[in-house]
């Protein structure tokens, strides 16, 4: 495993292998999106008691399980660049951390507005909101420390480290959030679901699932890509500059 | 021990040379709970109620205000450097500046507790338990705070960064901290809810002085 790593830490290798895949990753993002929508518009029922709107739950739920499996990958990632000093680790998390958040951001909008007609309100304190919410504040601490730093590896590391102490955090955080919800015993609400899924229900729940997370995998490649395109530009430059003027270099 | 007792010293020392501006952050805590019922409005029932967690959520932003001097002032002049050198591990002086921390914006909300209590129009009978909540858990803020401090360490403003990406990892001290006094004023058994708030500082002195270290690492290469 960590000789695969390490086969990975080289960025041309990794476009090498990761470029001619962005096209199949792409199609797999449009057919299964395609078809979950399809399924979930048109080939489900509508909730027997919520109509139409629960049809929101396919981006709804989506949405929030890559949120939160992005933050898990932007931990991961982080891990490997502070144990291996792996150096594409620290790209992809610093990638990653941006559509986590805009994911998060989709998760909450589109629960508020399933909400509002649900509940009778676009908000409640409820103990699942409020841990997204968390999430979201952890994101944007993350990208707020990338670019706090003049130089762009420092800001890299601290985040870094800044990802794993939520990491390790994010559990107990729940484990509380879960706590205070209880004590404060909130307004009765009209919670989503019985104890299991119907099948016609699941299958676009399933195929939106994949499809979201292959945009979110099409996404993060893409924006590893760009910065990698970047970084090449940069050394370029201060390549050229080193030529032209070799007093300063 | 003599390397711990050193850094508080000149750190107590380094504070009090700026009184002003703890005395502010002082003096905001006190503030802070005066204008809560300018707001809210005088109603005793609704300040009662909400007191226990307003005076934590006060304490725990008073306590991010002054951040910014843990680790920028020596990282500035170079101080840092020689601390590092001379202290048997980073995790010692990551301990002992979250201790100074403490010291002056963690123990001097303990002591007004009573203040806020009374300004709230809380039960005296919760007076003791607010006080002991905050001394129990405003240590785990101080060292978690330390570990925010030393992710922005070489920032010039780094202060409110240092906050905003603290404050979230705070969320189980407050929502213990404040179960705890609401418990117990609502004459409930509230042992569980101090126990809580004193592991959360257990770990937090357990695990501050690793990510002081790593963090301390990161952004000082």
């Amino acid at each position: 495993m960590a000789k695969a790593l390490h086969r990975l830490a080289n960025p041309a290798r990794f476009l090498r292998i990761a470029s001619p895949l962005l096209p199949w990753i792409a199609a797999g993002a449009a057919v299964c999106g395609g078809l979950g929508l399809w399924f979930g518009l048109v080939g489900s029922p509508p909730d027997y008691q919520q109509g139409d709107a629960a049809r929101i739950m396919y981006v709804h739920v989506p949405a929030a399980w890559n949120a939160l499996a992005g933050y898990a990958g932007l931990a991961v990632a982080s891990a490997i660049a502070l144990v291996w000093r792996h150096p594409l680790a620290l790209v992809a998390a610093r990638c990653i951390a941006p559509i986590g958040a805009c994911f998060t951001v989709i998760a909450i909008a589109t629960g508020s507005i399933w909400g509002h007609p649900m509940w009778g309100t676009w908000w409640v304190w409820d103990a699942r909101l409020t841990s997204v919410v968390v999430l979201l504040f952890l994101y944007l601490g993350y990208i707020a420390l990338l670019h706090a730093f003049d130089e762009q590896e420092t800001g890299e590391r601290a985040a870094t480290v800044l990802a794993l102490i939520g990491a390790v955090n994010l559990p107990v955080i729940k484990f509380s959030v879960d706590w205070w919800n209880t004590l404060h015993q909130p307004a009765s609400i009209l919670r989503f679901g019985g104890p299991s899924i119907d099948p016609a229900m699941l299958l676009p729940l399933m195929l939106m699932a994949g499809g979201f997370t292959l945009l979110f995998a099409y996404l993060v490649i893409i924006r590893m890509q760009t910065e990698l395109a970047r970084r090449r530009v940069m050394a370029l430059r201060r390549a050229a500059l080193a030529v032209s003027q070799p007093g300063d270099a | 021990m003599t390397f711990v007792r050193a850094v508080v010293e000149r750190d107590l020392k380094l504070y009090m040379r700026g009184v002003v501006d703890l005395i502010g952050v002082w003096m905001f805590f006190g503030i802070a709970i005066a204008m809560l019922p300018l707001s809210i409005g005088p109603d005793p029932d609704i300040l009662s109620r909400i007191a226990p967690g307003a005076a934590w959520a006060i304490a725990l932003l008073a306590s991010m205000l002054s951040l910014e001097r843990v680790f920028a002032p020596d990282q500035l002049d170079g101080s840092l450097d020689l601390l590092l050198l001379h202290a048997p591990s980073a995790h010692v002086l990551v301990l002992a500046k979250g201790f100074a921390h403490w010291l002056v914006t963690g123990l001097p909300f303990v002591v007004l507790a009573p203040v806020a209590a009374i300004a709230l129009g809380m039960e005296l009978r919760g007076v003791l338990p607010l006080a002991g909540a905050l001394l129990i858990g405003t240590p785990a803020l101080s060292l978690i705070g330390t570990v925010g401090a030393a992710l922005t360490a070489p920032l010039r403003r780094g202060g409110i960064l240092a906050a905003l990406i603290v404050l979230p990892q705070t969320i189980p001290v407050l929502i213990f901290g404040t179960a705890a006094v609401s418990e117990t004023l609502m004459g409930r058994d509230s042992s569980a809810y101090f126990s809580v708030l004193g592991a959360f500082t257990l770990a937090a002195l357990a695990l501050a002085p690793y990510a002081g270290n790593a963090a301390l690492r990161a952004v000082r290469s």
